[in-house]
């Protein structure tokens, strides 16, 4: 079969230009279906990225009993450092605690000026896995040394759920718009293998394989996958640099993080053109499918 | 070699097509296969390429048993009869040389084989000037020339006519018997299908009838009732 190759893809260009139109149609449809799903997925990473960031701040308070000296407070540090789920853990003295309260509230003049001797040292400790925060808080809290543990579940909450819904989301719909790209170039392989039905059944007469009828089939699709995957490429790059661009333009304060599309082009191209030859080629062999049965 | 026992074919419609036949046909054989419409023609050729199965009985084809053939295995077995049809099967936008090689392909011959098998058979029936030709620049009888150059291009045991003569006239008719006899003392097993009684009765073969889906005949000569 090997020495076929030049001749099925010779014959897959054929069909593809026989139905120049159809071949046209699809593509364009396949080319909308990736640009979105493709936005879909971007919109995400990006989310994602944020979330990351925003979980990154995310800080378990760990308070200090007030009569620890600082010795022992390195070692209830270390042993915070080696509890499972933790990234890191930053001492924060009464001192820095002070300033901070007092910078977050600037205009309350009743809350300048206050004694750091009311504060207590804490430690900020960084987690690797946000739904874990419950389990990692009360293992501090069992620590000695440790007078109390302030962990905020709600806002670890709402960052895993933000993140659990965006991915169904995104999953759910990269799911509906391949479907649909598969149905749309299935049927215009269908119509070329209609076309084409008196040779594929003096190919059945001769005995010709089953393989070889597909071969040619399977080329077009091929074709017309890769080509949208390449079209929708192109767009889906313009596209998000102008929208990154407008989004750079009002947002000033440069609050979100928008990564480079120059970052992301290879994974981005590799999922489109992995995406584009799944939709080509099982759209073909769905069509294919029914003429095989003699 | 073909061999039918007891062979019965009963369409989902309920329609009774074969009723129990038994029939064999030897290596090297030419014979003709009559009967009027509906006498069960169609069917059997279709069970002999494998297009259907039988309800009842046992059909082997060139050593193919057809009651127990995989799907892997049916392209093997059309490889081995070639089918040429009343109204010729070419490939429109096709050339007579394209067709051939096409069909050549569809079973993996090399470009070397197709370059020398191709000439050979367009000599042995007699087109061998017409080879750039496409279809409808061929008269019928030329036409069905090409599909029975088709039918042989890869070389199958066993030749297999339906009704070869249907759209031709008399002269062009007497012409393919005569060639698909030429074929036959090549070699190659012939079964022609057909209705014509006096092109029958000149070629002095076996012939066997089917009248209802039975055997109603097998002898030399062709009795239409």
């Amino acid at each position: 079969m090997r020495h076929n190759f030049l001749y099925f893809f010779r014959e897959g260009v054929g069909n593809l230009f026989s139905h120049g139109f159809m071949s046209f149609a699809a593509i364009g449809i396949t080319v909308a279906c990736l640009l979105i799903m493709g936005t879909f997925t971007l919109v995400a990473y990006n989310a994602e990225v944020q979330l990351e960031t925003l979980e990154s701040e995310y800080e378990i308070l760990a308070f200090i009993q007030d009569d620890y000296t600082s010795v022992q407070e390195q070692a209830v540090a270390r042993r915070i450092a080696q509890l499972p789920n933790v990234k890191n853990c930053v001492l924060i003295t009464r001192e820095e605690a002070t300033a901070d309260f007092e910078a977050r509230n600037k205009g309350e003049s009743m809350l300048q000026n206050l004694d750091p001797e009311i504060f207590r040292d804490r430690f900020g400790v960084y987690v690797n896995d946000l739904k874990q925060v419950r389990e990692t808080g009360d293992a501090i809290r069992d620590l000695d040394g440790v007078a109390e543990v302030r962990v905020d579940t709600d806002i670890a909450g709402g960052f895993i759920m933000l993140r659990n819904v965006a991915g169904v989301v995104c999953i759910a719909l990269i799911a509906i718009l391949l479907v649909v790209s598969v149905f749309i170039i299935s049927n215009t392989i269908k119509l070329t293998t209609f076309d084409r039905r008196d040779e594929i059944a003096i190919m059945k007469m001769v005995g010709a394989t089953n393989g070889f009828i597909r071969w040619p089939f399977v080329y077009e699709g091929f074709l017309l996958g890769i080509l949208s995957a390449g079209v929708a490429f192109v767009l889906q790059w313009l596209l998000y640099d102008s929208v990154a661009q407008s989004i750079a333009a009002a947002d000033t304060l440069q609050f979100l993080r928008i990564v480079l599309f120059a970052d992301i082009w290879k994974p981005v191209a590799a999922i489109f053109g992995a995406a584009g030859i799944l939709i080509g080629v099982g759209g073909s062999l769905t069509a294919i499918r029914k003429f095989l049965q003699v | 070699m073909i061999r039918l026992t007891d062979v019965e074919k009963e369409y989902e419609n309920g329609t009774q097509a074969l009723c129990g036949i038994s029939l064999e046909i030897e290596d090297g054989e030419f014979v003709f296969l009559v009967g009027p419409s509906g006498s069960g023609k169609s069917t059997l050729i279709k069970l002999l390429t494998g297009e259907i199965a039988p309800t009842h009985g046992r059909v082997m084809v060139n050593g193919f048993s057809l009651t127990r053939i995989s799907e892997r295995q049916i392209p093997l077995l059309r490889r081995s009869v070639g089918v040429i049809f009343q109204d010729f099967r070419l490939i429109e936008k096709k050339t007579v040389y394209e067709n051939l090689s096409f069909a050549m392909r569809a079973v993996g011959s090399s470009q070397r084989t197709i370059r020398t098998r191709i000439p050979y058979v367009l000599e042995l029936v007699g087109l061998e000037k017409k080879a750039d030709r496409y279809p409808d620049e061929l008269s019928g009888g030329e036409q069905q020339r090409v599909a029975i150059a088709r039918a042989l291009i890869n070389n199958p045991n066993t030749i297999i006519a339906d009704e070869p003569t249907g759209n031709l006239d008399p002269a062009r008719s007497y012409e393919i018997m005569s060639l698909l006899e030429r074929i036959n003392v090549l070699g190659t097993t012939v079964m022609v299908v057909t209705h014509e009684r006096d092109l029958v009765n000149r070629f002095h073969k076996r012939v066997v009838q089917l009248e209802q889906g039975l055997i109603t005949g097998d002898g030399i000569s062709y009795d239409a009732r």
